[in-house]
């Protein structure tokens, strides 16, 4: 990384972890934030004649500054899937989003269920070089739900959470001992909640839309029986919970009980449940197929309500690649999931547009939040903290278009969706690896 | 009316008036299959594809013989002799069918879908001889071709379904069409066999079979599947002919003259007596007629016989 002195002039701030939200100057230097301040209205005065020493500034007057946006919920495919996704693709992915940071999940081949493959993602995401990589540990051996992974091993190699994402872990004692075991290591269980018996043939929601397309449905309740046991577990192990990717009303529901019970559970939902209903797969369209499914209206509004409430504390896009092998089939053999890294952030953008909340929140759950419920130290806009930060022109209309994607799939049903807001800067650690900030 | 459909995929992509088209020109073309040389040149020189993805006798054989009526040439092809069992996928079947310039491709697939997304490839017509537990317009179309056939119209008929109506492409495909076409349609069955959200296609739900035959016009009783018994739909088929199989005693219940019909094939004993199946309101057999002459009014509408 190169010495080099940036000064980031007349942006508004927002940083909910400090409390931060106001026009300020961000100086930094050597990949570290030094000085934050009242933005001043002219250029400040040059008081070393050594051009060397003068920052460069990057003018963000109009636009928001925040402290760099976390994915904790992203598919990256490598090892073993490399036509959908490579590592190096899902960072650039992730750094035209916004993101400085992402999670990766072990469904790979060979699953992250050990130290040698976290330690491969670790080191393909160091040589790729434009965003943070966390791995996500397997909660069981080969995703097999059968016995406990070696978490000990996988948190020395660095992973930050566990979850069996994909394969919800039907056994209960298996995740209760996941639970216990985890948090003797500080590791955060991320479960996939959906039951599979319950689930067992269906390919989108149960309701009026599959009965209308003959497509087989799969339950809300699928959904949260599974929820209703993972809080009972909580609260049996004491261990923190995160939810992924929640869907369902009644889910809802659930975790706005356990936390007020004061339990350790924390949620996060994906902007497809907050943007898009069942009605999304009319037309048999296999980008929209993803697990858990699409839900009704009623669902949809439960989540933006929920984001809004503070009962789902996350925004994470479940970024999920796929080619055009296994999307272009009939529905019922395409695979599911869709891509979200850079479509995520602008559709989050959203809800603020929409009133349902403020940019603070909004920065909250796609960054100091995570940042917490993952215990990653260092992040935030404070002096001595590495310079991770976004840029977002609030204002900045495009047109979704997948071809212009830095990810290797195109599968996202939000082709051709007019948005208005943008990341047009992405810094990580004092390096810029995104910027349109002049287009 | 002129016919401009490109392809018949399900009951509610087709208007009121194609409908009746579609039925009219049946009813004139049946004639021919009473004929002893049961052939007409219409369609000479076209090529229709039959691609059955799933096994099928009675379907299967109809479309080849409505084909071969009107002279058309038809070529079969079963998912277990083609390329699927290599591996190939339906979007490059799809495109290799379409480079043989075939005018029309008849698909029995089951995915829900299949012919829809056969249709978006193809510049050939495609006609949907059932898709998964989505779509059976053609057994609708000759279930109300029977009807209208018995009862002089459509309108103001009340049609009872009864049986696994969950898992039935014929069951979906006859409610749209029969309230489209002015009918009113009751279903009954087990909760288990009841999909969630039906009503918003317009039916009416009962749970005791009595409530819904009582009064109908038409009694349609569909075929149980074995297998549904290992996803707990119901205990068993001793269980199901007691509470909802049409008896002759049930039947008694039911108006004097009232249709009884089935797309079959029938599992005697189970969903339908056979004193019943083979009793005096049975148009099983004339459905199948129909069948046909349906099949053969499609080919020559989709392929230009109006125009």
């Amino acid at each position: 990384m190169k010495t080099s002195r940036y000064l980031i002039k007349g942006g508004r701030v927002i940083d909910p972890a400090t409390g931060i939200d106001g026009f300020m100057d961000i100086l930094i230097e050597d990949g570290t934030i030094v000085k934050i301040e009242k933005s001043k209205a002219q250029s400040p005065k040059p008081n070393d004649t050594d051009q060397n020493l003068q920052p460069e500034v990057i003018d963000a007057s109009e636009k928001i500054v925040t402290p760099g946006l976390i994915d904790m919920h992203v598919h990256l495919r490598e090892p073993g899937h490399e036509y959908k996704e490579i590592i190096k693709t899902g960072c650039l992915a992730a750094a035209h989003g916004g993101f400085t940071t992402i999670c990766c999940m072990p469904n790979t081949d060979p699953v992250n269920d050990n130290q040698s493959v976290t330690d491969y993602i670790l080191k393909k995401a160091k040589l790729a070089g434009t965003a943070r990589v966390y791995p996500v540990g397997a909660i069981s051996r080969g995703l097999r739900g059968k016995s406990l992974a070696e978490y000990g091993e996988l948190k020395a190699a660095g992973v930050v959470a566990v979850s069996d994402d994909g394969n919800p872990v039907m056994n209960a004692q298996l995740m209760r001992r996941a639970l216990e075991y985890a948090k003797g290591f500080g590791l955060l269980v991320i479960a996939h909640c959906e039951d599979r018996n319950l689930t067992a043939n269906g390919v989108m929601n149960e309701g009026v839309t599959a009965t209308r397309l003959g497509l087989a449905g799969i339950p809300n309740a699928a959904e949260t029986v599974m929820v209703a046991r993972d809080i009972a577990l909580c609260e049996l192990t004491g261990a923190p919970l995160h939810i992924a990717h929640v869907s369902a009303e009644g889910s809802v529901r659930l975790i706005r009980k356990a936390k007020a019970h004061g339990l350790p559970v924390t949620a996060e939902t994906a902007p497809h449940y907050f943007s898009l209903t069942e009605e999304a797969v009319i037309n048999y369209d296999t980008n929209a197929k993803v697990s858990p499914p699409l839900r009704t209206a009623k669902d949809r509004d439960a989540i933006r309500k929920a984001l809004a409430d503070g009962t789902i504390d996350v925004i994470a896009s479940d970024h999920a690649p796929h080619s055009s092998i296994e999307k272009d089939l009939e529905f019922d053999q395409a695979a599911n999931g869709m891509i979200g890294l850079e479509t995520s952030l602008p559709l989050s953008l959203q809800l603020v547009e929409m009133g349902l909340m403020s940019l603070n929140d909004l920065v909250a759950k796609m960054s100091t939040n995570p940042a917490r419920i993952l215990n990653l130290g260092h992040r935030g806009l404070k002096p001595g903290n590495p310079a991770d930060l976004t840029i977002i022109d609030p204002e900045k209309k495009f047109t979704v278009d997948p071809n212009t994607f830095k990810s290797r799939s195109r599968n996202t049903p939000f082709n051709g969706w007019e948005l208005k807001g943008k990341a047009v800067l992405t810094m990580v650690g004092g390096k810029i690896v995104f910027d349109e900030t002049r287009e | 009316m002129e016919f401009v459909k490109k392809d018949i995929l399900d009951m509610e992509s087709l208007s009121v008036e194609e409908i009746q088209a579609i039925l009219d020109t049946a009813e004139t073309l049946k004639e021919i299959s009473t004929r002893s040389i049961k052939k007409v040149p219409t369609l000479r020189g076209k090529s229709i594809v039959h691609f059955f993805y799933e096994a099928s006798t009675r379907t299967k054989t109809s479309f080849e013989i409505a084909a071969k009526r009107l002279s058309a040439d038809t070529v079969s092809i079963s998912a277990s002799t083609s390329s699927i069992v290599k591996g190939e996928t339906l979007a490059d079947t799809a495109k290799n069918l379409e480079a043989m310039n075939p005018d029309v491709i008849v698909i029995r697939h089951h995915a829900a879908g299949a012919p829809h997304m056969l249709a978006r490839l193809v510049k050939a017509s495609v006609i949907n001889a059932g898709d998964g537990m989505h779509a059976h317009p053609t057994q609708a179309l000759l279930d109300m071709m029977t009807v209208r056939e018995k009862r002089g119209r459509l309108e103001g008929l009340r049609v009872a379904i009864i049986g696994d109506i969950a898992h039935s492409r014929v069951a979906r495909s006859n409610i749209v069409g029969f309230i489209k076409m002015g009918a009113k349609v009751v279903l009954a069955g087990p909760p288990t066999m009841i999909p969630m959200g039906i009503e918003a296609l317009g039916a009416h739900v009962r749970h005791h079979i009595q409530e819904a035959i009582h009064d109908a016009d038409v009694i349609m009783v569909l075929r149980i599947q074995k297998e549904r018994q290992q996803a707990f739909v119901f205990p068993s088929e001793r269980e199901y002919a007691q509470c909802y199989g049409l008896t002759v005693e049930r039947l008694a219940e039911a108006k004097e003259d009232v249709l009884i019909m089935h797309p079959g094939p029938i599992n005697r004993g189970v969903e339908i007596a056979s004193e019943v199946a083979d009793g005096p309101c049975s148009v099983i057999l004339e459905q199948v007629a129909n069948g046909v002459a349906i099949r053969m009014a499609l080919f020559y509408l989709l392929l230009g016989g109006r125009r």
